[in-house]
Formats: C-alpha cells, structure tokens, sequence
C-alpha cells in the first residue's frame, strides 16, 4: 500500500477510536517506521491541580497509539497490531497548558514482534517529558498470508 | 478502640470520606471515572464501562492507553491511600470528622511497565495494587486488572514513585 494511502487510512482510523477521541489526538507525522502524534493540553487530564500538569496516564495513551501508529506504518507489518508490553519513564513534569508530541519509531519488525519506542515533548524541545519502550504483535501487510 | 458517640459505621464513613478525598485530588482519575471501592484494608479500584473508553470499535476493546491508564491511578492512590492512612485513623482516633490532608502531596510516578495479558472488554473493570516496597523517597508498586474472573487478569504493571515530602 502506498505510503499516502496509509496515512489516510491511520488517520482515519485515529479519527474513529473513541479514546483517541476523548484525548484529540491527531496524526502530525508520518512515514515509514515512524509516526508523531499531538495531544492537545486539557484540565481533564491534569494529574495534580495544585500545579496543573498532565497524569502519567493520559501521556501513556499518547505513547502507546503512537508507538502502535510507529508500527502500522512500517512496511513489514499490516494494520492491526496490539500493544504487548510499554514501559513508560518520567523525564520530567509537563508544563502546563502546552500541547504534548510524541514521535515513535519502529525499529525492528521480526514475523511475530514489532520493537518501538517513543519520545513526547512539549514546547522545549530540547528535553524530553517522557520516553518509552514496547513490543507489540505484528500482522502481515495487507494482502499477504503467512 | 471505640469511643462512646462514635459508632463504627461513623468512622466507616468518615475513613470513606478521605479515601474519596484522595480521588478527587486526581482530576485524571475523575476523567476515566475510576472510584475506589474499601473493604477493610483492601482496596479495589472500579472502572465503570463507557463508550469513550474504547480503542478500536471494530474489536471493540478497552483503549491500551485506558489500560494503562487505570493501572496506574490505582497504583498511585493505592500508594498514596496507604501513606495517609495512618494520619487518617489517628485525625479519626482523636474525634475529628475531617483528617486534613491538604500538606499531603500525590505520589508521582517515575516509571511505569504495562504487560497486555489479554484484550479489555467492553465492560467494567477492576485493579488492586500491592505495595511491594514503601520508603522514605521511593515506592516500588503492582498492580493488576481484571473483569470477569479474578484469576484471569487482563493486565499487569509494575511502576516506581517518588514519594514526596509536606514540604519538598
């Protein structure tokens, strides 16, 4: 399937997740192996409101949709994948009122397995708020059978 | 040790009154609609079932990030439940209605491992944490969720969080 083509249907396919819904989500970037996507700040997802800053638990959905989007766009897997581990690590606390970016990239693909990892920022760039790592299943790209 | 004029079922209230408290402190866990349910010592954490909550309509499943996401509140008011509970029973001991826990400051996580046992179905479900270790600045906390059958949870977690002093 042509890289374009994928894009929509990943989109798309954002577009219809509920959850992804609730947190408006979106696709911000896309290729091969490698997905971004944008989670506006909202008071709903504030962990602490003495400060204002977002819950581990609405960072760890953007992770884990962005590292599945990582793994659907990789040329050796088809579009259904399932999360099987993610370990998420705390750099540091978001600040408050800025958008969150994560970029995933799957960067082993193997029959059963896909190996991806990710990194959200807010506005500074420059230092991580959190990183993560997991294995998810893999399919076969469409059209192919095992 | 019961005191006259205080029914049990007064501190039962009362102790249920703090652990809401808690909840309400999270207005993350207010957004996934998980509540705390108290038997005694142990706690189980509830999350009804909505339509929001699901990833993929087509299977349809609960949202890994929904997954996750539950874990994690129940580990960090779990946590943060046992750190206070003492305060609680002593505010309650001494005849107090309301223990004041506004110096109290919510365990943060530093990191936080998800294993995916089996798809979250599109029904209500339950997590209960055990505190493996508690110390002066970290906690190392698992966590494991279930819906129809205790013995066949659908996901398990492990997390570390620093636990942060009135004053820090």
């Amino acid at each position: 399937m042509a890289a374009e083509n994928l894009e929509e249907r990943l989109k798309a396919f954002l577009e219809i997740l509920p959850y992804a819904g609730a947190l408006k989500l979106r696709l911000a970037g896309f290729e091969p192996g490698r997905a971004e996507i944008e989670m506006p700040y909202d008071a709903h997802l504030v962990g602490d409101p003495e400060t204002g800053v977002l819950h581990g638990g609405a960072v760890s959905a953007l992770m884990d949709t962005c590292g599945g989007a990582a793994v659907m766009s990789h040329p050796d897997t088809g579009f259904i994948t399932a999360t099987l581990d993610l370990r998420i690590d705390y750099m540091r606390a978001a600040t408050p009122g800025q958008m969150l970016v994560a970029v995933a990239e799957c960067y082993h693909v193997t029959r059963s397995v896909a190996f991806a990892r990710a990194t959200a920022f807010d506005d500074d760039r420059a230092h991580p708020v959190a990183t993560a790592a997991g294995a998810f299943t893999v399919s076969l790209p469409d059209g192919q059978v095992a | 040790m019961k005191r006259p004029g205080e029914p049990v079922q007064t501190v039962k209230l009362r102790r249920d009154a703090a652990l809401a408290g808690l909840v309400e402190r999270v207005p993350f866990a207010g957004f996934l609609g998980v509540c705390l349910d108290r038997r005694g010592d142990e706690v189980t954490a509830i999350l009804p079932f909505r339509e929001m909550l699901i990833g993929n309509p087509m299977i349809p499943a609960l949202h890994g990030g929904v997954t996750s996401a539950f874990l994690e509140v129940t580990a960090q008011l779990d946590l943060a439940w046992t750190l206070v509970r003492d305060d609680v029973d002593a505010a309650l001991q001494s005849g107090s209605a309301a223990p004041d826990l506004s110096g109290f400051r919510m365990p943060k996580t530093i990191d936080f491992t998800v294993d995916y046992l089996r798809p979250g179905l599109p029904r209500d479900a339950y997590a209960r944490a055990r505190i493996a270790r508690s110390g002066r600045r970290y906690a190392s906390v698992m966590v494991e969720a279930w819906q129809d059958r205790r013995d066949r949870p659908f996901a398990q977690a492990t997390g570390h969080f620093l636990i942060r002093p009135a004053d820090g």
